[in-house]
């Protein structure tokens, strides 16, 4: 028989259902749990964390996790991979640690990945002439440094495989990318060569598809989305791959969401760059040699994937600190309810001006009318004449952006006042003052693989 | 005969960076050379005109029935930055769906193709 492993995914972000690690677990047979925490946004509020505490910097999540996992780790063999470790795997390490030992579970190996890190080396490695040049803009990091919060490689599966090799049941890492999680348990199992470029793209695509939870099981889609049964208990994506690369996607039987070509295909484009080179740091794999089957029963068959000889780069996401923002909101109701936002907002604006606020951005929306879909919402087909629509309500959202704090906390105590010297028909002001935000910046650039060692070590 | 994207195609977008991203797919195989033809970077830059400040790459997934539409300048500044709603380009998927293409009528007939209501 064919030997297949499974890999399931329990979380796609900071912040994703709590019992979806437990019911992966628990809902059927798999190999590996796989539990990506980690976006653009959450290292630097990691770090953020890891100042004020330095026990701190990791997902919080994971520990609670790992705990409503743990019979399935030390009873049925399920070993987990997670990017939890944010900017602190060993603290995480650590807390995991401890919880196991007070549940009196024994103890269970913890690999802890580290080295992706480069916060502590900036300064050597600029000096060294790594620019870490804005990906974007091309502007060298330099311009930037004294505000900089976090910088991490995104590396890629070596290190975890490393991890399971030497027995770990549960790999921590830092900024893996988060396709390593399901490619690292993929490359052990089956001992993929470091140039077998197809299977190593097929490991790449498959850890695409479920890195986001859910959104491959029927949550978020467009296609069909009214018929997607059971999303209160969605399944969320388990790949089962065989030793040639190919693999199906599926959920657990009995439960909600769906498993399909159109679920599967959506996923696949999400966050999509060039489809030919999605650049990894294992491989380049060719989204367009990508096959899909749709076999019905939640099952669709993955194969014919292409791959090429990865970079000599890492890719590397710098945190930095960039100003303040605070963002407002009004509720106008019918009737003209549009054109009494618009007036509000014109007068905000003017009062603004008059106290000799600066920033470096001033945006209005005007929800329910045009906030996502800006003019196209309200573009006349051609040949056919539209009345004006007079929405039931819109909510005019005024945010500001600019690097003088004291500028964007005025404009916080501005928005209150319109209630009762403004246009009328005007609600929706619970909330209260708006609250001014320290806006943490995301700065893509690049670094030589060879400068970035990664390091396993196993905790018994 | 007009046909709105909506009709034939469903989509997912993201952000990375400024720069939001929308994948289309066509709901039958059989419709994506038609959308393949007509989708064309001039058409969707056209339709997002105002909307974002950068240039719009296209790339072509048959394999998937599927384009994908790179719209940089689209976020706001992206990520933490952006004071957009749709700071992540999330709906930009459904402002893309809004768009009509021509399609003539013996083609869209033959291929089944409606305009829906």
């Amino acid at each position: 028989m064919t030997r297949v492993v499974r890999v399931a995914a329990g979380q796609g972000f900071w912040g994703d259902s709590l019992d979806a690690p437990r019911q992966q677990v628990e809902g059927g047979p798999i190999d590996y749990l796989m539990l990506d925490y980690l976006a653009e946004v959450t290292m630097s509020i990691l770090q953020k964390q890891k100042e004020r505490d330095p026990k701190m910097g990791y997902a919080r999540d994971f520990v609670g996790a790992i705990e409503s996992v743990l019979p399935a780790i030390t009873g049925k063999g399920v070993r987990v991979i997670a990017n939890a470790g944010g900017v602190n795997p060993p603290a995480c390490a650590a807390a995991v640690k401890e919880m196991i030992a007070k549940s009196g579970a024994g103890t269970v190996p913890i690999g802890v990945v580290t080295g992706d890190d480069l916060l502590p080396r900036l300064d050597e490695l600029i000096a060294g002439g790594h620019t870490l040049a804005n990906m974007e803009t091309g502007e060298a990091l330099d311009t930037v440094r004294d505000r900089v919060l976090s910088a991490n490689a995104y590396i890629g599966s070596v290190p975890i495989v490393d991890a399971l090799k030497r027995g770990a049941k549960i790999v921590i890492t830092g900024r893996s990318t988060d396709t390593a999680l399901t490619m690292a348990p993929l490359r052990h199992e089956f001992g993929w060569a470091d140039d077998d470029w197809d299977r190593l793209a097929a490991g790449i695509v498959a850890g695409h598809i479920i890195e986001c939870g859910a959104q491959a099981s029927g949550g978020n889609c467009l296609y069909d989305w009214r018929n997607i049964p059971n999303l209160a208990n969605v399944g969320y994506p388990i790949v089962e791959v065989t030793e040639d690369g190919s693999f199906f996607v599926t959920k657990h039987a009995g439960t909600g969401g769906r498993v399909s070509f159109h679920t599967v295909a959506e996923q696949l484009v999400y966050e999509m760059g060039d489809p030919v080179s999605y650049i990894t740091p294992d491989v380049i794999a060719d989204f367009s040699t990508i096959r899909l089957e749709e076999l019905g029963g939640d099952r669709v068959r993955v194969h014919g994937i292409k791959g090429r000889p990865a970079t000599d780069k890492l890719k590397v996401s710098v945190a930095y600190r960039a100003g303040f923002k605070a963002v407002g909101t009004l509720v106008y109701s019918w009737p003209n309810a549009l054109e009494k936002a618009q007036v509000a907002d014109n007068i905000l604006r003017s009062r603004l001006e008059r106290l000799g606020l600066r920033f470096d951005e001033i945006l209005t929306e005007f929800v329910g009318a045009s906030a996502t879909h800006g003019a196209l919402a309200s573009a006349v087909p051609e040949g056919k004449r539209v009345r004006a629509p007079d929405h039931p309500e819109v909510q005019l959202r005024v945010g500001v952006r600019g690097e003088d704090r004291a500028a964007v906390e005025r404009f916080t105590r501005e928005i209150a006042p319109l209630v009762l010297n403004g246009p009328p028909s005007v609600t929706g002001f619970a909330g209260g003052r708006p609250k001014v935000e320290e806006i943490v910046a995301y700065w893509p650039a690049l670094i030589d693989k060879t400068v970035v060692q990664p390091q396993v070590e196993v905790l018994e | 005969m007009k046909i709105r994207l909506l009709d034939i195609a469903h989509a997912r977008s993201g952000d990375k960076g400024d720069t939001a991203n929308v994948g289309v797919i066509v709901n039958r195989k059989e419709w994506f050379a038609v959308m393949d033809r007509e989708l064309t970077t001039e058409r969707v830059t056209k339709h997002f005109e105002g909307m974002i400040t950068g240039t719009v790459e296209r790339f072509a997934l048959p394999n998937l029935g599927a384009l994908n539409f790179l719209l940089h300048g689209a976020l706001g500044g992206g990520g933490t930055v952006s004071l957009k709603t749709d700071a992540q380009g999330k709906v930009y998927s459904t402002a893309l769906l809004r768009l009509e293409i021509d399609v003539p009528d013996d083609e869209a007939r033959s291929l089944g193709m409606r305009r829906k209501r």
